[in-house]
């Protein structure tokens, strides 16, 4: 790694605004809004079209996975071609560790940057270990607790709107309710010293609101997981707005949340000392987090749970023994054992037809997706599992016409509940065009 | 009567088929679209009409690009795969299997056990395309191909994932003579390998089995290819009449059962009021108005040479030829380096008859008032075009060029040269070729892509450029490779771009990935000033246009841009004095054949061709090193990588009485192999070692790749594991290594994913494991102590014998002292062959890779070419390096890579050292070390040289990078 990079100073934090990649827009919102509190300018990218992935393919390697080339390529596009003074922007970007070569995507950043003419851009990683020191970004242990909350909270706003969303009576409930928590959450967690006391309240609040909205449940409704390799399982930008494309398609979209993502990075760390006895000084620490996180988690399944409608979210425990009867939970780099972990977990919950995304050569997922799919399969002859690949080459319309077979093979599979057989898998959309 | 319509409209064809109540077929339709989606649909319903009258129909529609217009007209549409058992069900329900190929689609649909659908990758596109595109190449029809290839003698080894490299393999069979029979039967047997390897992965193929789509129903060699590697009898396959409509069929099958029906003359109204969604597409129009095309057509035109009329000319000449990829150009001149003729035909298949053809063409025009005083020769087919005519020199490509693009700008300072297949550009830096870019397979073939794709639309090469030119919106097509562009033409097909966006796309298409992938440049400044374009691709104007406009810069593109490697090797000849050239009467008698054999001379088994010529004189091509072409054997210069090999495959003693354990010899293997085999044999076990990997072998295992993408030295694992279950080990050993040795050169210690973790994925997908042991531990190999503990409770647990901990600690101990044994004996041997390198005044190159580079049939021999060339070849870590970490842009922390980066500052250090990197095809880590070795090599002034690998043998493209680099060293030693 290059030791001289450029720092974000205290002034900085006066003058610049940071600007955050669009991964997990509902999370991203969040966070910001806890950084907002604490006197940081910052703003979601939310920008799309064939310009940054052209930046991307200038810049970066070509070979580089799809989204780093996408995450470069949006920062390149918002400082050349969307009005952002370079001398007043930083760039934050969440980094993870680890043998994938994900973990080098800070310094391909500020390769690119360099190679743009914008090497004084400041570039600040948010990663686990943190190496690099920020003067301007320094992180108080309560600042990051509130983060990792809002991210939490993130995780059960999105997860119950994937469940009321495909079934709500008035088109926006979902949303407003969405817009509203995420603004309130924010300002809870930022106004009050003692939140992690009345977590566990908010959380459940959540869950009752949501569960208070009219929704027709008669709707038969095809559930489809998403996993997969974490930008472009979760990134509108990564994935051609996957999401919204399956609930046009009248599913519903089942979609694990980023706390278990961040349990497994932890747990990676613990898995090292216990398989190698490595990282001693970490292990303390790291079991406190993860106990911590756990704790997070199950207030989280718990507010769910009460409201009884919906479906419930594992624990990180349960997913864990899952895997093990297929994969090492030593194996750990990318997604690693967590990517078929969340494949099972999903089957078990009755969530039979899997997407599982990744970027073009996606160096873990040919072990962690493609590699597990037929062991997955052998012994869940009911789960059906399509691998689609994203990249900058790869077209939209041959992405969704495979999804689109999985879509109705899984139609025509259901236990037929009515007469009439073989219209079964006319959508509702096509009826109504032929009455036109 | 009840009619009921199904319409299939695909990437390049619409389908239509309706049938009455009963399911007879009344009329069925397969026809071209030409990118004219909603004007053939219209075509289709029209004709119909004619049949049906005012009845009203039931109606659906299928296909990719049909998509948009069921959308768009709202009618049913049903996905191609569903349709499919639509067909099956109506018509064999008792079928087992469809095969279907289609212009880019490959498909297997299983019934047994509920529908099992698998459609090819995105990295497999284009077979019915490829087929065509093959033909093309083959310079005969379709059709021809298909007859040629029943009378095949042999089948030459094709890669078979992927088009484009299928191309890059055939390529080089046609410039050496091979028998075109045998050619076109390779071709179909790779589409086979293609699909049943790629799509069925592991799931047998039995039963009946169907085969559908346009190519199968063409091709009875490829059905026939098809029956034969699947075994299956006469009576097992159905090709049905309706195989090329079948989707069509089935979507009218589906229709008849909607109860939906429509009036004709109503969908008629609904497709003409129809418009389908344009792309948003951000690329410019290559020119704004009609003046700045006249300005750019004037700017050119000034790029031109003087010409001479051969008939009138008296005097000496000189010959240049370049025996491309797919052309052939021939250049006359005379001794004031005026043209007097030139030639450019594509090889046809047999580049010797057409260079012989226009040798005798040069002698009528010649007479006797010119005589050809110096011949030279360039390009793929360059040392058997020298052979067959016994040409003065054979130079590489890089030199002919740039000696052609100094004549047109004396101070050039960079030079590009897109032709049918290879993108090439080179920088000049004082008078010197210093920096060599070469295509890779994945970025090959875009100039005859161009040509194949006017010509699917029913276009000449000129015509479609033109088209081009003043084209409104250029639709965005990628630039990955010439499959994926072909995918994203068919996007925009379904947007309704018109022939003329698409036309401008391309040429946009290819102009990036040439200066995005092949070149990696971000502006125009690295490139330099003065700029030369050539190449036959730059003929097209759109092309050219596109190049100024992506790099803001105009740029050179010579009157005679095709024929520049070939005026560059006339230019070269003018040295000569005498000409040994074949005279007109010995050419007159001249007659050649080629026949193809293998190399039995070391387990790369080359397959060669014997070209013999009517003067008793052969020539062999295809060989690998000087072993193969029946010269004296190879040199004695010292091989790190034959050594290594050596030192890995001693050979063992076995004993009946014990258990034996199977190490495959792959991956992290080829680096680890001392450690683990001393353990085991310290522990009591036979230890059987699996060979070096050979074709045999890689297809043994190659049924059980689930990722088509993974890198060859993974895939290559499959079939080490199926090797050492065939020799009966009673259990095989491979480990899961997440951190490798620590050598303190790095921040971390990294394997990459695949070689940590290959055992999670051998253990799922090899289904023959269950009937072995296969241990795959997670260990520390950091500290003997953690070693030993993880051995012990993993293998006493294993069930395959019971150790005590001290067993394994000894065990342990004497593995450490062996690995540490064979890296001093490495570092030892390396240091004899630097040193007697520099006592001998040989030029050193650091082959520098993996660990399992070494590989006979991964590096395909690259370090017995390099000995040929007179090069001491030593590896990545065999040299005497300080244990200093590199100063590296990137996360430093993998082990493997972190000796790239000492190895690159090494070369940089050392005189007549130069480090040519091997990247394996699919290895995302490189992505990042290549940038970083490049950088660290040039910004000490020496050249980057990166070959990539992959399941591809092409000699020819690995030769010309090496000899380059020796030219500019040779340049850069002269100053």
């Amino acid at each position: 790694m290059d030791k001289e990079y450029i720092p974000f100073t205290k002034e900085m934090k006066k003058t610049h605004t940071i600007l955050v990649p669009n991964m997990l827009p509902t999370h991203f919102k969040l966070v910001m809004k806890v950084l907002s509190g604490y006197g940081y300018k910052s703003e979601l990218l939310e920008s799309s079209g064939p310009e940054i992935t052209e930046l991307g393919l200038k810049y970066v390697h070509n070979d580089t996975c799809y989204p780093a080339l996408l995450v470069i390529g949006q920062f390149l596009d918002a400082i050349i071609n969307r009005g952002y003074d370079p001398h007043k922007v930083a760039l934050i970007l969440f980094q993870t560790g680890g043998g994938c070569r994900a973990s080098n995507y800070i310094s391909l950043l500020r390769k690119a940057l360099k190679k743009a003419g914008y090497g004084y851009v400041p570039v600040i990683p948010l990663a686990f270990n943190a190496l690099e020191k920020h003067p301007g970004f320094t992180l108080s242990p309560s600042v990051i607790y509130k983060m990792i909350y809002a991210v939490v909270f993130g995780d059960i706003i999105a997860n119950l709107k994937n469940q009321c969303k495909p079934y709500e009576i008035y088109k926006g409930d979902t949303d407003n309710l969405v817009e509203m928590y995420t603004t309130k959450i924010t300002g809870a967690i930022q106004r009050d010293k003692l939140f992690f006391s009345k977590s566990k309240r908010y959380f459940k609040e959540i869950a009752d609101a949501f569960a208070k909205i009219p929704m027709d449940k008669t709707q038969s409704r095809v559930k489809v997981g998403v996993v997969g390799e974490i930008y472009v399982k979760y990134s509108p930008l990564g994935n051609n707005n996957l999401e919204h494309f399956l609930q046009k398609e009248g599913a519903e979209v089942v979609c694990p949340g980023i706390i278990d993502f961040f349990l497994y990075c932890i747990y990676a760390n613990i898995s090292d000392y216990k398989l190698y006895k490595m990282k001693k000084k970490l292990y303390i620490p790291m079991k406190i987090a993860y106990k911590a996180f756990k704790g997070m988690q199950r207030q989280l399944i718990e507010a769910i749970r009460s409201a009884q409608i919906f479906d419930v979210p594992p624990t990180f425990e349960h997913i864990k023994k899952l895997a093990e009867e297929y994969i090492s939970t030593g194996a750990q780099m990318g997604e690693g054992w967590l990517l078929p972990a969340e494949m099972l977990e999903l089957s078990e919950r009755g969530v039979n037809n899997i997407i599982c995304t990744q970027p073009f050569g996606c160096l873990p997922n040919h072990i962690f997706g493609k590699g597990m799919m037929k062991p997955l399969k052998d012994k869940n002859p009911h789960i059906s599992i399509v691998a689609i690949d994203y990249d900058p080459g790869a077209t939209r319309v041959n992405q969704e016409n495979r999804i689109k077979l999985m879509l109705t093979n899984a139609t025509l599979q259901k236990p037929k509940k009515d007469e009439e057989s073989d219209s079964n898998y006319i959508t509702t959309e096509q009826k109504e065009m032929a009455n036109l | 009567m009840n009619y009921s319509l199904g319409v299939d409209i695909g990437s390049t064809t619409a389908k239509a088929v309706l049938i009455d109540d009963n399911g007879e077929i009344l009329y069925s339709t397969y026809e071209r679209h030409y990118s004219k989606v909603l004007e053939k649909c219209r075509e289709l319903l029209e004709n119909v009409y004619s049949i049906t009258g005012d009845s009203s129909i039931n109606f659906a529609i299928s296909g990719s690009a049909g998509l948009g217009i069921s959308e768009a007209i709202r009618v049913p549409f049903i996905q191609e795969v569903v349709s499919e058992s639509e067909v099956v069900k109506h018509t064999a329900p008792d079928t087992s299997c469809i095969i279907e190929l289609g212009g880019e689609d490959a498909k297997i649909v299983f019934f047994d056990g509920g529908i099992d659908e698998r459609m090819n990758g995105t990295c497999a596109g284009g077979t019915g395309a490829f087929i065509d595109q093959m033909a093309t190449l083959l310079n005969v029809t379709t059709d021809e191909l298909d007859s040629l290839s029943l009378d095949a003698q042999r089948i030459y080894p094709v890669a078979s994932r992927c088009g484009v490299f299928a191309k890059t393999d055939i390529q080089p069979l046609i410039n050496q003579g091979a028998r075109k029979e045998d050619i076109a039967k390779s071709i179909f047997q790779a589409v086979v390998n293609q699909t049943i390897a790629g799509l069925a992965q592991g799931r047998t193929i039995s039963g009946k089995v169907m085969f559908l789509g346009g190519p199968l129903s063409f091709f009875k060699g490829l059905r026939d290819c098809f029956k034969e590697t699947l075994k299956l009898s006469d009576e097992d396959v159905i090709f049905p009449d309706y195989a090329k409509v079948s989707v069509a069929l089935g979507a009218a099958f589906y229709a008849s059962t909607l109860g939906h029906t429509y009036n004709i003359k109503d969908l008629l109204e609904r497709v003409s009021k129809a418009t389908l969604p344009t792309g948003s597409s951000n690329v410019k129009a290559l020119f704004e108005n009609e003046n700045e095309y006249n300005e750019f057509i004037q700017r050119h035109e000034k790029a031109t040479v003087p010409k001479r009329d051969i008939a009138s000319y008296r005097g000496c000449a000189y010959l240049g030829i370049d025996c491309g990829s797919t052309t052939t150009k021939l250049v006359l001149i005379s001794e004031n380096r005026e043209i007097l003729y030139t030639y450019y035909s594509s090889n046809k298949g047999n580049p010797v008859d057409v260079v012989k053809n226009c040798l005798q063409k040069i002698y009528k025009l010649c007479k006797s008032r010119i005589r050809i005083k110096g011949s030279a020769v360039t390009g793929y087919g360059e040392e058997l075009i020298k052979n067959a005519f016994s040409i003065d020199y054979g130079i590489v490509e890089t030199l002919a060029h740039f000696t052609a693009a100094k004549h047109f700008k004396s101070d050039v300072d960079f030079i590009l040269d897109i032709g049918g297949q290879d993108i090439k550009c080179f920088k000049i830096h004082n008078g010197a070729i210093d920096s060599i870019m070469l295509n890779e397979a994945c970025s090959s073939g875009c100039g005859s892509f161009l040509e194949t794709f006017s010509k699917s639309l029913g276009y000449s090469a000129e015509e479609f450029a033109q088209k081009g030119i003043f084209a409104k919106r250029p639709v965005n097509l990628g630039s990955r490779c010439t499959v994926f562009m072909n995918s994203s033409v068919k996007q925009a097909q379904k947007e309704g771009a018109t022939v003329e966006d698409i036309s401008a796309g391309l040429a946009v298409s290819v102009v990036k990935n040439a200066i995005y992938k092949v070149i990696r440049a971000g502006s125009a400044d690295e490139l330099g000033e003065n700029i030369v374009v050539q190449g036959g691709t730059f003929y097209n104007n759109a092309v050219l246009r596109a190049f100024e406009k992506e790099l803001g810069r105009n740029v050179i593109r010579p009157e005679i841009s095709g024929l520049m490697g070939a005026y560059g090797a006339a230019l070269y000849a003018m040295r000569a004095t005498l000409s040994s050239i074949i005279s007109e009467e010995r050419l007159s008698e001249f007659s050649h054949t080629a026949t193809g054999m293998i190399c039995k001379g070391c387990t790369n088994n080359c397959h060669l061709t014997l070209n013999k010529f009517s003067d008793g004189s052969t020539f062999i091509s295809g060989n690998q090193c000087q072993r193969g072409a029946g010269l004296k054997e190879g040199s004695s210069l010292p091989n790190l990588y034959e050594f290594k090999r050596n030192l890995l495959l001693s050979e063992d003693s076995f004993e009946s009485n014990k258990k034996t354990i199977g190490l495959p010899l792959a991956l992290g293997m080829y680096e680890l192999l001392p450690l683990w085999k001393t353990i085991f044999k310290e522990l009591g076990f036979n230890v059987l070692v699996s060979p070096m990997s050979s074709r045999e072998l890689y297809e043994k295992g190659q049924f059980s790749i689930p990722s088509d993408t993974a890198c060859y030295p993974a895939k290559l694992m499959h079939g080490h594991i199926m090797s050492l279950l065939e020799k009966k080990a009673d259990a095989i050993f491979y480990p899961c290594l997440t951190y490798n040795i620590n050598e303190k050169l790095s921040d971390n210690h990294y394997n990459c994913p695949v070689v940590a973790y290959y055992s999670e994925l051998l253990s799922g997908n090899v289904e023959r494991l269950k009937d072995t042991v296969f241990l795959f531990p997670y260990l520390n190999i950091n500290s003997k102590r953690e070693l030993s503990r993880g051995l012990y409770d993993y293998l006493n647990a294993s069930g395959i014998g019971s150790f005590t901990k001290r067993e394994i600690k000894k065990a342990v101990s004497c593995g450490y002292s062996a690995l540490k044994e064979y890296r001093l004996s490495v570092l030892n041997e390396g240091k004899k062959a630097l040193d007697y390198a520099k006592a001998e005044g040989k030029d050193v190159m650091i082959l520098a890779g993996r660990p399992y580079h070494i590989d006979s049939l991964i590096c395909h021999g690259i370090d017995k070419l390099a000995l040929s060339l007179g090069f001491v070849v030593v590896s990545e870590d065999s040299l005497p390096l300080p244990k200093v970490k590199a100063h590296v842009n990137v996360l430093n922390q993998w082990t493997y890579h972190a000796r790239l980066y000492n190895a690159a500052q090494y070369a940089c250090e050392n005189e007549r050292t130069e480090l040519v990197q091997l990247v394996s095809f699919g290895c995302g880590v490189d992505a990042i070390t290549t940038d970083e070795v490049r950088s660290i090599l040039e910004g000490h002034g020496k050249l980057y040289t990166q070959i990539k690998i992959d399941e591809i043998t092409n000699p020819g493209a690995v030769k010309i990078r090496l000899r380059s680099l020796i030219g500019a060293m040779e340049e850069s030693r002269k100053e």
